[in-house]
């Protein structure tokens, strides 16, 4: 897979306060990169870095082989890309704004009808075309930001936060569109909705007071989540006391826990932790039926990944470097 | 090029958008005909120029051009437009070129719009119209250079209050020179070459000038190449925000 994007040792200062710090990372043409970090971390920063409207206080980054500081005009020719927020001028339609897109991007003619026409209809704007954007409502605003940063079908596609503020529907549809897109190009969008990147994603990079604190597929990021591999069990009431020892007892198991059950239903439930986030559900299972454990309900975890963000970007246990 | 234009027709579009320019073409014309008819005493005076029309040009364009030309960086700061202008493939020469023609092209359909004017003069009486020719493009020139002013200042701030004000007071440097050599006091304290130097930046001195119907190289070197200084100086701003 080709490298698209190079990012090489970028920081960013606003005067005493550093926002970026010294991030590296290459994205190859089919990845979906979802870039994590609670606010503030300098997640947008990067992303205007990237995308030359701010230029870094030290370090560079390259764009399809094009460097940002000395061939910026370039690099925006080959990046596509959805402002925070998604800005665009109040007292224009959709259909001007996206004249206007298409004419600063080079197509005159039949070409830009017809690149304007397939940015509509894969957004869904068709609607509300003749409609001041300042009418539109926080998601048709956030599609007409999104029609413009692939309507020239760009290499590098660059969304900050492209579902923030939408409905469910919505962000299923924005969803829909970058995994539809993901192919042949490269994708990075910020968000701190982490089911996006457990959703979209083919990997994740979380930084955190401008540094980079980890970078690795979902899969592994869920893999630091102490409920990794970790096997939640209903029983019968009346056999928890001795399921509960049992599990205990159970090599592979780290510790069990109690958990809330339904109200009413006469059942526990419990949630045992594997050592070193091995499976577990094979000796679990075994055990249940030796014990002739009336079993309401078995499943293994993934792993949450809220908690291991939280513990990442936190800096308490298990933030170390990968 | 086609940046420019395409920057320019989307800029110009927007001023006929909102209620914008209408108010400012009708404030306009309604400023410039109470200047010309009262305080100018078109009438009374009794000669066929537009000389009461175009004197108080400098003055007018004092007040109207900062309100016009305040909005052209700020607000796109304010509403985080600039980040859409200026990640798209446009330098931002081009960006500050298609919006400054923009502006000075809406500020020269609101002059056009004076015809009138030009045209009762002309049933009025027998007046020198080459005068009145050099008068309008004098006048669109000096429009120029209090857009560019206002342009510049307006890409420092995202406040639009402050554009204004500060772009009115800078403004008003440029026109008040000239009234200070005529001042006696400070022509005696100042030592020559100063005043000389002051007189020959006022918009209002040079103004006159080409009110007599002497549209001099020299006024439009000058002109054209003020304007140039704080267009440059514009889009160096909007280079230097970029690192801060």
């Amino acid at each position: 897979m080709a490298t698209l994007v190079e990012i090489k040792s970028l920081s960013k200062k606003f005067g005493p306060i550093t926002a970026v710090d010294g991030i590296r990372f290459d994205v190859a043409r089919g990845e979906v990169l979802g870039f994590l970090g609670p606010n503030g971390a300098g997640k947008s920063t990067t992303m205007k870095m990237l995308t030359c409207f701010l230029t870094p206080t030290s370090g560079t980054a390259t764009v399809c082989g094009h460097d940002i500081l000395s061939e910026s005009v370039k690099v925006r020719r080959k990046i596509g890309y959805l402002p925070e927020g998604a800005p665009a001028w109040g007292d224009m339609t959709p259909a001007a704004f996206l004249d206007f897109i298409a004419q600063i991007r080079g197509y005159r003619g039949a070409e830009k009808k017809s690149r304007i026409a397939r940015a509509i209809e894969r957004v869904g704007l068709e609607r509300v075309l003749r409609q001041p954007v300042d009418t539109l409502s926080k998601g048709f605003k956030r599609r007409v930001g999104l029609a413009q940063a692939i309507l020239h079908d760009p290499e590098v596609l660059v969304l900050d936060e492209p579902t923030d503020g939408l409905d469910p529907n919505q962000k299923h549809d924005v969803r829909a569109l970058i995994r539809e897109m993901a192919k042949d190009k490269v994708i990075i969008l910020s968000t701190h909705i982490l089911e996006e990147v457990e959703a979209v994603c083919s990997r994740a990079v979380i930084i955190a007071r401008g540094k980079l604190i980890f970078d690795g597929t979902p899969e592994k990021l869920e893999a630091k989540s102490r409920h990794h591999n970790a096997v939640h069990l209903t029983i019968a009431a009346d056999q928890g006391a001795g399921a509960e020892k049992a599990l205990a007892g159970i090599a592979g198991i780290e510790s069990v826990e109690r958990v809330e059950a339904a109200p009413d239903s006469g059942q526990v439930s419990f949630l045992a932790f594997p050592k070193n986030g091995a499976s577990i559900i094979g000796a679990v299972s075994e055990a249940a039926r030796n014990g002739g454990w009336k079993v309401g309900g078995i499943r293994s975890e993934t792993g949450r990944l809220d908690d291991v963000f939280r513990e990442l970007t936190l800096g308490t246990a298990g933030g170390e470097r990968k | 090029m086609n940046n420019t234009l395409a920057i320019f027709r989307r800029e110009l579009k927007g001023y006929f958008a909102t209620p914008v320019a209408y108010v400012f073409i009708v404030i306009f014309l309604l400023l410039a005909g109470i200047f010309t008819f009262y305080t100018g005493r078109f009438y009374e005076r009794g000669i066929a120029d537009l000389e009461p029309f175009f004197m108080f040009h400098p003055w007018l364009y004092l007040f109207l051009i900062p309100a016009l030309s305040m909005r052209l960086w700020a607000e796109e700061r304010k509403t985080g437009t600039i980040e859409l202008l200026m990640t798209l493939p446009v330098t931002p020469g081009q960006a500050v070129l298609g919006k400054f023609f923009a502006a000075w092209a809406f500020t020269s359909i609101a002059l056009a719009l004076t015809f009138p004017l030009w045209i009762t003069v002309n049933y009025l009486g027998d007046p020198d119209n080459g005068v009145i020719v050099a008068s309008y493009l004098g006048s669109l020139l000096m429009a120029g250079a209090y857009l560019a002013i206002g342009s510049c200042i307006s890409a420092m701030t995202k406040n639009q209050v402050i554009a204004f004000v500060v772009t009115l007071v800078v403004c008003l440097m440029f026109v008040v020179t000239g009234l200070f050599v005529g001042v006696a006091a400070i022509r005696d304290f100042l030592p020559e070459p100063v005043t000389q130097f002051l007189a020959s930046l006022s918009f209002d001195n040079r103004f006159r000038d080409i009110m007599r119907g002497v549209l001099d190289i020299r006024d439009i070197v000058y002109f054209v190449s003020l304007a140039g200084c704080w267009l440059f100086a514009n889009a160096l701003i909007l280079d230097i925000e970029k690192s801060q």
